[in-house]
């Protein structure tokens, strides 16, 4: 056991303020972006529009639409789903960058940069101080599954444009980051004796990645129920009252990319509660006794397969899968917040004062 | 399930026409209950209801947690505490509805899982499915054009590619080779429906898995204090729970003895102050009683195995030895009593019993403190949980313990409405409180108690369980089962050429995806310059190259 450094507990809880104001910035910058983008856009729209009327027929290039002006042969049959989506009112679907230079944009995934690698710092230093893997209670998930939501976000920008995600993907940052610090915050310390295990570092860290992964569809997901909200509108001829939603991609392409990930999620919370039964066993002789903690863990497990199986049920895809993503990850938010805390059990390792 | 199989639906649809008929017949009837209940609107419903049922498990205590708080919890609340225990909430997961829901799940899983593996392995067995028509209007859709001097026929040209293809993992047919438009058929990806059936069926064997630890396995709980042996037979355990099947002659007379038990409290952080941070037991194991003695060390989250159980360390406390003598003078009592822990740094409750102090039994009921200290109202409190400044707190009683009567009483309690006390904290002359080597006389030449030290005492669970092995295995099995069906995709190409009057060969090219699979077009991209490079051609070719990602990614 190594042993504590309190110095470089302060060290890691001055990072993580550090972090915590960062993101902040970020979250405004990311949505100025949101702002400030949707008013260029309708600009540019009306331009386009009143153009079209005085001359002859412009293509809208807002947005930048998805790729179906390559013309195909002859006899190419028309996708049959692009036809719903009137394809100028959103964001292009492949979620490629697009040529147009958005300044608040690029400031905010800066200003997140600079924020991830204070967090980082905050991260490895509160490792360092306690002299062992930094998830060891809820402060520290808290902490070190803040970074991960931030980091996975960030590194996905390298392939796609998910930008428009921003400010809900720094808004949960900064929220967990205050919620860590205000409610659940614990000064460096060893491990009671139950979570001395190598299974700590394996358990819990795919346990944080895997609900890291669930943060990110969670915000899809809702981006996804309003996005079709606002194309089923905008299709009956109604107002667009959520003009910052053109930077958001179509509802389907939401739904697509958030199962892709989801999928990733499932796969990380399945060998969550395999290998938190396997540590069952060693730790309490049974791999599982519908603790309420592993009770949570089952229940969130359901409801993501429900979700991977309502994707392939008629009638199912679409709104009520995302629905099931939401739900499911309220399910996370209820097992970290609520039965840690209040409810009895064998997972009592909030580290806060009984 | 992750995709229906098509004629399922149909049927299924077939059965809903039916069941507006007004005379169904009894086939009828059982035949449309099936489809019902082996639907993936089904299935997802009950799967659902799964998760919504799996709550309330967490919200009420539960008997196989702790018996003990369900008593508690229904004498609390006399008002819904009888009414929850009717509808099975303090046994949710052997209860009959939660158990209704997911055998209906597992049968539903069944009746869907087989017809699909039947229809996959025919699948795998047949051929790819005949050249469309018109490739072009696959979702993903190229051609190629061989220049006359290559001197590659159409003939030629298919088998290139039927190679290609080949070595690409499809599996492919050519058709119709000399004519003048030959084509070819090919699939691959046939393990992600494998992966999907494994990932059920395992499913299943996890269920079984967990039965059959029900049936034949057991468990148990004893205390031991250090200088203790626990031998493997059932007189040995505090508390024994025996599997539905389980048979007394299955325990292996193994032994293991707590020679010594060290705990190591932090005393570096000033938030955790005192909490422990080690537990080490060092025990002497046999695996029979004429076997070598063996010295082991037993942690918390490292178990000694011995026989087919496994032994680990739940719990320790302070078990402090007194000596208790009667009336007439005589040692009535000597030994270690096992202090229950109540509250902090090792505050602990002391039930002491003394049956064979004549000429009236003896009783006390008070604390244990490892470090005794009193707050300014005069309560006494542990402060410390090592043996700093060690005190027994008890009241002393004496009269009938009621132990001759058979009725088993739970040692860790001391009934004293049937008992006359001698001293108390509220009588006159106060509670007991002792130190090491300290000796009490009671009071009317009752006897007298002493403290003679403390020793330590670990909790031990011991537990086998035949069916986990098998459980780790399937676990296993499902999550490959599991990766194999996300993430592979199934595929299906088809290649036409055909020579233009000119004598350049036409070769043209499609591309479908069964189920979503957003890399599609990222396969047809590959497939391409592997045929490219097939040909020598460059690739500036003009070509109409349509690529879009599969129609659900648009």
């Amino acid at each position: 056991m190594l042993p504590i450094n309190e110095t470089m507990g302060q060290y890691s809880e001055l990072f993580m303020l550090l972090a915590a104001g960062t993101y902040t910035v970020a979250f405004i910058a990311f949505a100025w972006d949101l702002a400030k983008s949707s008013k260029m856009l309708k600009a540019v729209d009306l331009k386009a529009a009143s153009a079209a009327a005085a001359e002859v027929k412009v293509p809208v290039a807002a947005g930048r639409a998805g790729g179906n002006d390559v013309g195909g042969p002859a006899g190419r049959a028309e996708r049959p789903t692009s036809a719903i989506t009137s394809v100028s009112q959103t964001a292009g679907g492949d979620m490629k960058y697009a040529a147009k230079r958005r300044v608040p944009a690029r400031v905010a995934v800066a200003v997140a940069i600079i924020g991830v690698v204070v967090h980082g710092a905050g991260v490895i230093t509160r490792a360092f101080g306690a002299g062992r893997v930094p998830w060891g209670n809820m402060y520290e998930f808290l902490t070190t599954g803040a970074f991960l939501v931030v980091a996975v976000f960030l590194l996905s920008l390298i392939r796609r444009d998910l930008r428009f995600l921003g400010t809900f993907v720094l808004g949960l940052a900064v929220i967990m980051m205050v919620a860590a610090s205000v409610t659940y915050w614990t000064p460096v310390g060893h491990l009671v004796p139950a979570l001395q295990s190598y299974w700590l570092v394996i358990h819990v860290s795919i346990a944080v990645m895997s609900a890291s992964l669930f943060t990110l569809t969670f915000a899809m997901s809702a981006l996804q129920l309003l996005q079709s909200h606002r194309q089923r509108t905008l299709a009956a001829g109604g107002v667009d009252k959520l003009g910052f939603m053109r930077l958001v991609p179509n509802a389907l392409s939401l739904e697509n990319l958030s199962y892709r990930i989801n999928t990733v999620g499932f796969v990380g919370w399945t060998f969550t509660l395999m290998f938190g039964a396997i540590w069952a066993e060693k730790a309490w002789g049974r791999f599982w006794g519908w603790d309420t903690k592993e009770v949570w863990t089952f229940v969130i497990w359901v409801v993501y397969a429900g979700y991977l199986h309502a994707r392939a049920t008629r009638g199912w895809t679409g709104t009520r899968a995302a629905w099931l993503s939401i739900a499911g990850y309220l399910c996370v938010i209820f097992n970290f917040t609520v039965v840690n805390v209040f409810f009895n059990g064998l997972h009592s390792y909030s580290g806060l004062p009984q | 399930m992750s995709e229906p199989v098509q004629g399922k639906k149909k049927s299924n649809k077939s059965a809903k026409a039916e069941a507006a008929l007004p005379v169904l017949g009894i086939i009828g009837m059982l035949r449309w209950a099936w489809t019902q209940l082996t639907s993936m609107r089904t299935a997802l419903f009950l799967l659902l209801l799964l998760a919504v049922a799996a709550v309330p498990g967490s919200l009420f205590p539960q008997r196989p947690a702790n018996p003990a708080i369900v008593t508690q919890y229904i004498s609390d609340h006399p008002d819904y505490g009888k009414l929850l225990d009717s509808v099975q909430l303090y046994d949710v997961y052997s209860s009959a509805w939660f158990s209704a829901i997911y055998i209906l799940l597992f049968i539903s899983l069944i009746g869907c899982v087989t017809p699909r593996a039947i229809a996959h392995y025919k699948a795998m067995r047949s051929q790819p499915p005949r050249t469309p028509k018109r490739l072009s209007r696959l979702p993903e859709y190229g051609t190629l054009v061989l220049p006359a001097d290559a001197g590659i026929p159409a003939s030629k040209a298919i088998s290139d590619a039927a190679a290609v293809l080949k070595k690409r993992g499809y599996r492919v047919e050519v058709r119709d080779v000399d004519g003048a438009m030959p084509s070819l058929g090919a699939e691959r990806g046939f393990l992600k429906e494998v992966g999907n059936l494994v990932f059920h069926a395992s499913l299943i064997g996890v269920l079984i898995s967990v039965a059959v630890g029900g049936l034949f396995g057991y468990s148990g709980q004893r205390i031991l204090v250090e200088g203790d042996t626990f031998v493997n037979t059932l007189v040995g355990y505090d508390q024994f729970s025996p599997g539905t099947n389980f048979q007394s002659s299955w325990l292996q007379p193994y032994s293991i003895q707590l020679n010594k038990f060290d705990v190591q409290f932090d005393r570096e952080s000033p938030s955790h102050f005192g909490q422990p941070i080690d537990f080490t037991a060092d025990v002497t194991t046999k695996d029979n009683p004429d076997a070598p003695a063996k010295k082991q060390v037993l942690k918390v989250n490292d178990p000694v195995s011995l026989g087919d159980t496994s032994i680990y360390l739940t719990g320790n406390g302070y078990a402090p030895v007194v000596t208790v003598r009667d009336g007439a003078g005589n040692v009535a009592m000597q030994g270690p009593v096992v202090a229950k822990l109540q509250g902090d740094n090792y505050y602990s409750s002391v039930v002491i019993k003394v049956p064979d102090a004549k000429p009236d039994q003896l009783g006390f009921a008070g604390f244990f403190l490892p470090t005794a200290m009193v707050t300014d109202k005069g309560v006494a409190y542990s402060g410390d949980p090592e043996l700093i400044n060690p005190q027994l707190n008890l009241n002393s009683y004496y009269g009938d313990l009621g132990l001759n009567k058979g009725a088993p009483q739970n040692v860790f309690e001391l009934d004293v409405a049937k008992l006359t006390p001698l001293n108390g904290r509220g009588m006159a002359n106060k509670a007991i409180a002792i130190a090491p080597g300290g000796t009490y006389t009671l009071p009317n030449g009752k006897g007298s108690i002493t403290f003679d030290g403390v020793k330590k005492y670990v909790g031990v669970d011991i537990h086998h369980n035949p069916g986990q092995a098998s459980a780790l295995v399937f676990a296993l099995l499902a999550v490959a089962g599991l990766i194999l069906s996300l993430y592979l995709n199934r595929r299906r190409v088809w290649v036409r050429t055909g020579t233009h009057d000119d004598g350049r060969t036409m070769v043209e090219y499609g591309l479908l995806a069964r189920g979503e699979d957003h890399r599609l077009a990222g396969e047809a991209a590959a497939i391409r310059e592997l045929l490219q490079r097939e040909w020598l051609l460059t690739k500036e070719q003009p070509t109409d190259t349509v690529s879009s990602s599969t129609s659900k990614d648009q």
